[in-house]
């Protein structure tokens, strides 16, 4: 589903991605770790398309077509979500509305039909009881006055009304109790589908106790210089970053095409 | 540069999109003001003599006086004997049904999206047009007229209710009050005109789309609205013009009265010619607004949503003589490329426990500038006044300006006066937020802009809501830096 090849970007002129190689199939979990201002974020933010980074190198090719030389909004229509870390406040616009509005303009490119005011309803109400959303957040303005486990999950509530392919978590679990992390989490488990892939940013591995990853990857000062399973999250968990150093390290898409893949299941 | 500034600069390369010119002959006078055309349009007109006085004694004023220079707008001196101060369509018809407009005024009025019968089907609107200067279609007056309502052109109000217009025509706005509500008294052509009887409630939206169109014709609308007794009646301005050259004036005045426990809705959507990229061109927007509340519980409610005019200068207020009348002030005034837009409200409290609300949203993007200017005067007398003011400004790009000048006279201790003020700018995560879930660029900054005019466009009747929302978006398109 997505091939990440030798990817350079940078932001305002500093070089934060040095050359990354990722590869993802349809129903796989991949979790991408590692130290503050190692570059996992920016990765994220590259392959939503924020026009902050400016790619400087390499290729990524989603479904095998070029990833980055789609706007960011034919990304986001073509399947790929990104859940914030600092999810934007919309003064005035209600939740519903802005959902909506997201969702006609997927459906729109999938060929689908618009959905009237009832069936968006229907839709929106069974998707906020699986996470436990109160109905009341619907009309608030987009995230504004929300509570940062509220922008959490209503990040996660937007994706499963979008029903991406991909989704890209960027470090939705930071600032979460222990019971906002659960209901992420819930949301995402329930989401794993054979054809649906995510890509977990995160810096610490609790948030992979709930969501358990089929790869994880350590990235350090822009390249990733440990690719293994879930284990290697633990492992991480116990000695910290510090051990890892990029140099002494294989280069990490050989090591990912070496492991184990999961077998993606029907759906 | 971001994939969102290139977007929006391909966007910004959009013509204005009602600038068309519709070929209807014109009646007009010679270009020029002196006394003779006074009398000429009075003439032509067929007016009563005390209303040629009234237009003299204007003009007479007229020419003792200077151009105002303290706004924050820039424009070249106006010639004002290079304009022609009347123009009316040479084909008046006497007219049973829509069928028999003018076909090519049928046309623009069809290119514009708001055909007359639609507009009678879809929203039930009493539509009285302004074309140029001369009303040619009037509807709905039958059912109006079984509550005795009046809505009619100002011109048909002198010839069929003289009482009603001499008894109220500048009780509001004097024929001495500004230098361009003072040219309007001397040369004004038409307008409309509303009388809403004791205790009726207007069934419909009252509504007037003026255009102008005859070239370099000024346009100088009277409208007179009076509000009996507790009656209501909720009055929409919406408005178009083709795409000129030249700077054409408009210089409008509209008077309201409200007596005891009426209310007065006005309305108003302005999407006038705004000049081109380079800010060559457009419509000098000088409008003298004012609603008197004369009775106790009377309340006038001004909305408006400004988006067009190369420049815009007005402030629509109240006069607040009734004891617990109520004054409103709903904007939203966008400016891009080179508009300019001072614009604002004066709220004057006399009465005692009187309450006035003003909630100002500017808009700038391009090289536009946003001036707020509100004047908010509590009398000696006035106990118990009441004001809250909020002015909140949306900065779109770097080039661009906000400015807020609110003024405050309180001369009653008992007074409460509010003002709150923001400014705020459309920021680049904010664009590509709605962009990460699949919106373009142009809905992006559409749904933002409605987000921060939202308290405004609640108080428009909801058809106009729509078409004004519209309007914001083709007049922001192109603005982000």
């Amino acid at each position: 589903m997505l091939r990440v090849k030798n990817l350079h970007a940078a932001a305002a002129g500093h070089e934060i991605l040095r050359g990354i190689d990722l590869s993802i199939d349809a129903g796989e979990v991949h979790a991408i770790m590692g130290p503050n201002g190692s570059g996992k974020s920016t990765l994220a933010r590259v392959l939503a398309g924020h026009p902050e980074y400016q790619v400087t190198g390499g290729e990524v090719l989603y479904d095998g077509q070029d990833l980055l030389a789609m706007d960011p909004e034919t990304r986001a229509r073509l399947g790929v979500f990104m859940a914030f870390q600092y999810p934007v406040e919309i003064p005035g616009v209600n939740n519903a509305y802005f959902l909506k509005a997201a969702l006609n303009a997927v459906r729109a490119q999938r060929g689908q039909e618009e959905l009237d005011a009832v069936e968006f309803m229907t839709l929106v109400r069974e998707r906020m009881g699986v996470l436990g959303i109160d109905e009341a957040l619907l009309n608030r303005p987009v995230n504004e006055g929300f509570s940062g486990g509220e922008k959490k999950r209503n990040e996660i509530f937007q994706m499963a009304v979008l029903e991406p392919r991909l989704g890209i978590l960027d470090e939705t679990d930071s600032g979460l109790d222990i019971d906002a992390l659960k209901i992420v989490a819930t949301g995402v488990n329930a989401m794993r589908r054979g054809d649906r892939a995510f890509l977990l940013v995160t810096h610490y591995q609790r948030l992979l106790n709930y969501v358990v990853p089929d790869f994880v990857h350590v990235l350090a000062e822009g390249r990733i210089v440990r690719s293994g399973g879930k284990e290697l999250a633990l492992e991480l968990e116990e000695k910290g970053y510090g051990w890892l150093e990029p140099s002494y390290t294989e280069p990490s898409a050989q090591l990912a095409e070496a492991l184990p893949r999961r077998q993606p299941v029907g759906g | 540069m971001s994939t969102s500034t290139q977007t929006i600069e391909q966007l910004a390369s959009r013509e204005y999109k009602y600038g068309f010119v519709t070929d209807v002959e014109q009646d007009a006078v010679p270009r020029g003001l002196s006394e003779d055309i006074v009398r000429l349009i009075s003439a032509k007109k067929q007016e009563p003599e005390w209303l040629l006085d009234w237009r003299l004694k204007a003009f007479r004023i007229w020419q003792t006086m200077t151009e105002p220079t303290w706004s924050n707008v820039r424009y070249e001196p106006i010639d004002y004997q290079r304009i022609i101060y009347y123009a009316a369509p040479k084909k008046r018809p006497t007219l049973q049904s829509l069928d028999e407009v003018d076909p090519e005024i049928r046309r623009t009025f069809e290119k514009l999206g708001i055909p007359l019968e639609e507009q009678k089907l879809l929203s039930g609107v009493a539509v009285d047009a302004v074309f140029d200067s001369a009303s040619v279609a009037t509807t709905f007056k039958e059912k109006l007229a079984e509550l005795g309502i009046i809505f009619c052109s100002f011109s048909e109000a002198v010839q069929r209710h003289p009482e009603l217009v001499r008894k109220y025509l500048g009780t509001v706005v004097p024929y001495s009050d500004n230098f361009f509500a003072t040219l309007n008294s001397a040369v004004f052509s038409d307008g409309s005109f509303a009388y809403i009887p004791k205790g009726v409630r207007c069934p419909m939206e009252l509504s007037t789309y003026f255009r102008i169109n005859a070239k370099d014709t000024g346009q100088f609308e009277r409208t007179l609205i009076v509000a009996e007794e507790g009656s209501f009646v909720s009055y929409l301005e919406g408005c178009t013009a083709p795409m000129r050259d030249e700077n054409q004036l408009h210089a409008a005045v509209v008077e309201l009265v409200a007596l005891d426990n009426a209310t007065i809705k006005y309305s108003t959507v302005q999407n006038w010619y705004p000049g081109d990229k380079e800010g060559k061109g457009g419509i000098y927007n000088f409008v003298t607004k004012r609603g008197k509340c004369l009775g106790v519980n009377s309340k006038i409610t001004w909305t408006q949503v400004e988006t067009g005019s190369a420049i815009t200068w007005k402030y629509p207020g109240c006069i607040l003589m009734g004891d617990h009348s109520v004054g409103e002030f709903y904007s939203v005034a966008t400016t891009n490329n080179w508009q300019q837009a001072d614009t604002g409200t004066k709220m004057i409290h006399l009465g005692k426990n009187t309450k006035s609300t003003i909630v100002s949203k500017g808009i700038s993007a391009g090289h536009g500038q946003n001036t707020y200017r509100g004047l908010v005067k509590i009398a000696k007398d006035a106990r118990g006044a009441r004001n809250y003011s909020q002015c909140d400004s949306l900065l779109i790009g770097d080039q661009c300006g906000a400015h807020t000048f609110p003024y405050l006279d309180i001369k009653n201790s008992t007074a409460r006066v509010e003002h709150e003020a923001s400014t705020s700018k459309i920021g680049e995560d904010q664009i590509f937020y709605c962009r990460q879930r699949g919106l373009s660029t142009e809905d992006a900054i559409t749904l933002i802009v409605s987000g921060f005019c939202k308290e405004v466009f609640r108080q428009l009747p909801m058809e106009f809501a729509v078409e004004a929302q519209k309007l914001l978006s083709v007049t922001l398109e192109g603005s982000v830096g």
